[in-house]
């Protein structure tokens, strides 16, 4: 970067008391910053890898949303051009690749040339991808037991739960969330863009209530509410909610 | 066929040690043959409350790793012939313990005794996941506060999942005992009552142990409470939990100390 970029150029306008003092040079600021990137080691056939990944990515959408990730070759022997194509792939299913390890830097190049990653990095175990037995998108999931304290239950639809949802614990679906007990946990409804998700509850002792990404702690809950049967929806922006009787 | 029994509770202090010392001497006082097992490796206590710590030569990790035989590690109690201990090691930590080790272990006492009880460390770590991978049931020691309730349910979580037996599809059987508690605290409000509790975490009810010095003077003498002093509140307490883990009907009542005249004029001198 020229130093020119960086130098601070007074407004016209500017205070001329200001103006008048040498331009001081504000001194670059450098930070440290860490990501979690996924790392996609495909596997020889290439065609039925990208199945795979196809039906992974229906089983759950979004599971590579916003996701950087770093597509590591090694396990394929691909000529420059196949990386190419591959990336192209990826690219059509919106798989946003952030870097290519596992082959040679000259392998990549025109535009790819600048996914050539740093060696480096460091393993942070497995991330696990959605199991098929979560059951069909938008279908519904009943749990007979109670959530306990630490667990947490995700789920693409709805969830019914017969039982209680203890401190602890967190519900997340991406439809609505009844709860037939106490829910003392978390419950995170329309968590995939749901404003028409709710969440019904037979006693509301919760530590947070979430409707497609909008929020609400037990602070913020009207007291009155406590204890009560009770349901939360989206008004708008705002997190509503209201006894059951 | 012998019954493996973990004492488990998440949190640290609510009485695990104090009550797998309890529970293993009023089941030996009927006359089953018990084994106690300290899984608190590194930090053992359950020595100290059988008060055998001056005879402890071999310990569970010499046994998991097989520098020593069962045999040479178990200490057989001075006061109930069939009461014996599987001390932990003081010097190593949870790290030594092995899943093929502990397995082998738990299956030579199961030949041996009728009873095992392992004690569990505090926390969700590596002892705590080995004291209750081969139980068939588990006893949660939970006091009558917050922070307690929620770390059981945590418990009672893993119990469902990591266990041998909730891995083989079966339900583990889930027993609450509830230490340290006082029937006028929790009648004030300052304490949780036993059906709060009972309806947070959702498990049957094995016993509630009343908050009593005697606990304490059982401990610093070494001795469990149910052998220290049987008649002591927490000792009946204790006795009528064992009768229920044997099968018993025992009515669920909170045992209050008896004092009479003379307990009232001395009654505040221990502790």
């Amino acid at each position: 970067m020229s130093p020119a970029a960086l130098q601070i150029v007074p407004k016209s306008d500017a205070d001329p008391a200001a103006a008048q003092e040498p331009a001081k040079r504000k001194p670059v600021r450098f930070k440290g910053r860490s990501f979690m990137a996924l790392v996609l080691t495909p596997e020889q056939p290439v065609n039925d890898w990208l199945a795979e990944l196809d039906a992974l990515a229906a089983r759950s959408p979004g599971f590579f949303g916003d996701r950087p990730v770093v597509l590591d070759v090694s396990l394929l022997r691909l000529s420059p051009r196949m990386i190419a194509a591959l990336l192209g792939d990826l690219d059509q299913r919106g798989v946003r690749i952030i870097g290519v390890e596992g082959c040679d830097p000259k392998f990549l190049d025109g535009p790819n040339a600048r996914l050539a990653m740093p060696v480096g990095g460091r393993a942070a175990g497995e991330i696990s991808a959605p199991e098929a037995s979560t059951g069909k998108v938008g279908g519904s999931l009943i749990i007979n037991q109670p959530v306990r304290s630490g667990q947490s239950v995700s789920f693409q639809g709805d969830v019914t739960i017969c039982g209680s949802v203890a401190s602890g614990a967190e519900v997340i679906a991406s439809g609505s969330i009844h709860v037939y007990g106490a829910l003392r946990g978390r419950a995170i409804a329309g968590s995939a863009g749901d404003r028409k998700a709710r969440i019904f509850c037979r006693r509301l002792d919760a530590e947070l209530l979430a409707i497609d990404g909008v929020y609400m702690t037990t602070e913020d809950l009207n007291r009155a509410l406590r204890g009560k049967p009770a349901t939360a929806w989206l008004d708008g922006e705002a997190l509503r909610v209201a006894a059951l009787d | 066929m012998a019954e493996v029994l973990v004492v488990t509770s998440g949190k640290g202090g609510v009485g695990k040690t104090t009550s797998t010392a309890a529970l293993g001497a009023a089941l030996a006082q009927t006359g089953q043959s018990v084994c106690v097992v300290d899984f608190d490796v590194g930090l053992r206590n359950l020595d100290l409350v059988m008060g055998a710590e001056r005879r402890v030569v071999y310990d569970l990790i010499n046994v998991v790793q097989g520098d020593a035989n069962l045999n040479q590690a178990l200490i057989r109690d001075k006061r109930i012939d069939s009461l014996s201990l599987l001390p932990a090691s003081q010097t190593r930590d949870k790290d030594a313990l092995t899943a093929e080790g502990v397995e082998r272990v738990i299956g030579e006492l199961k030949n041996r005794f009728d009873w095992i009880i392992c004690d569990s460390p505090a926390g969700i770590e590596r002892g705590a996941y080995f004291a209750m991978r081969h139980a068939d049931l588990a006893v949660i020691v939970t006091n009558p506060e917050v922070s307690s309730v929620r770390d059981s349910d945590r418990i009672i979580g893993l119990l469902d999942s990591k266990t041998e037996k909730a891995e083989r599809g079966e339900v583990m059987e889930k027993l609450l005992l509830l230490t340290r508690y006082s029937p006028e605290r929790a009648e004030r409000g300052d304490m949780l009552k036993v059906e709060d509790v009972l309806e947070i975490l959702s498990i049957s009810l094995l016993g509630i142990i009343p908050e009593s010095p005697e606990v304490l003077k059982a401990s610093n003498l070494g001795s469990p409470v149910t052998l220290a002093n049987p008649i002591s509140a927490p000792s009946r307490a204790y006795l009528d939990a064992a009768r229920r883990l044997r099968g018993e009907t025992v009515p669920m009542t909170v045992p209050t100390e008896r004092k009479g005249f003379l307990g009232n004029l001395f009654g505040r001198r221990a502790a």
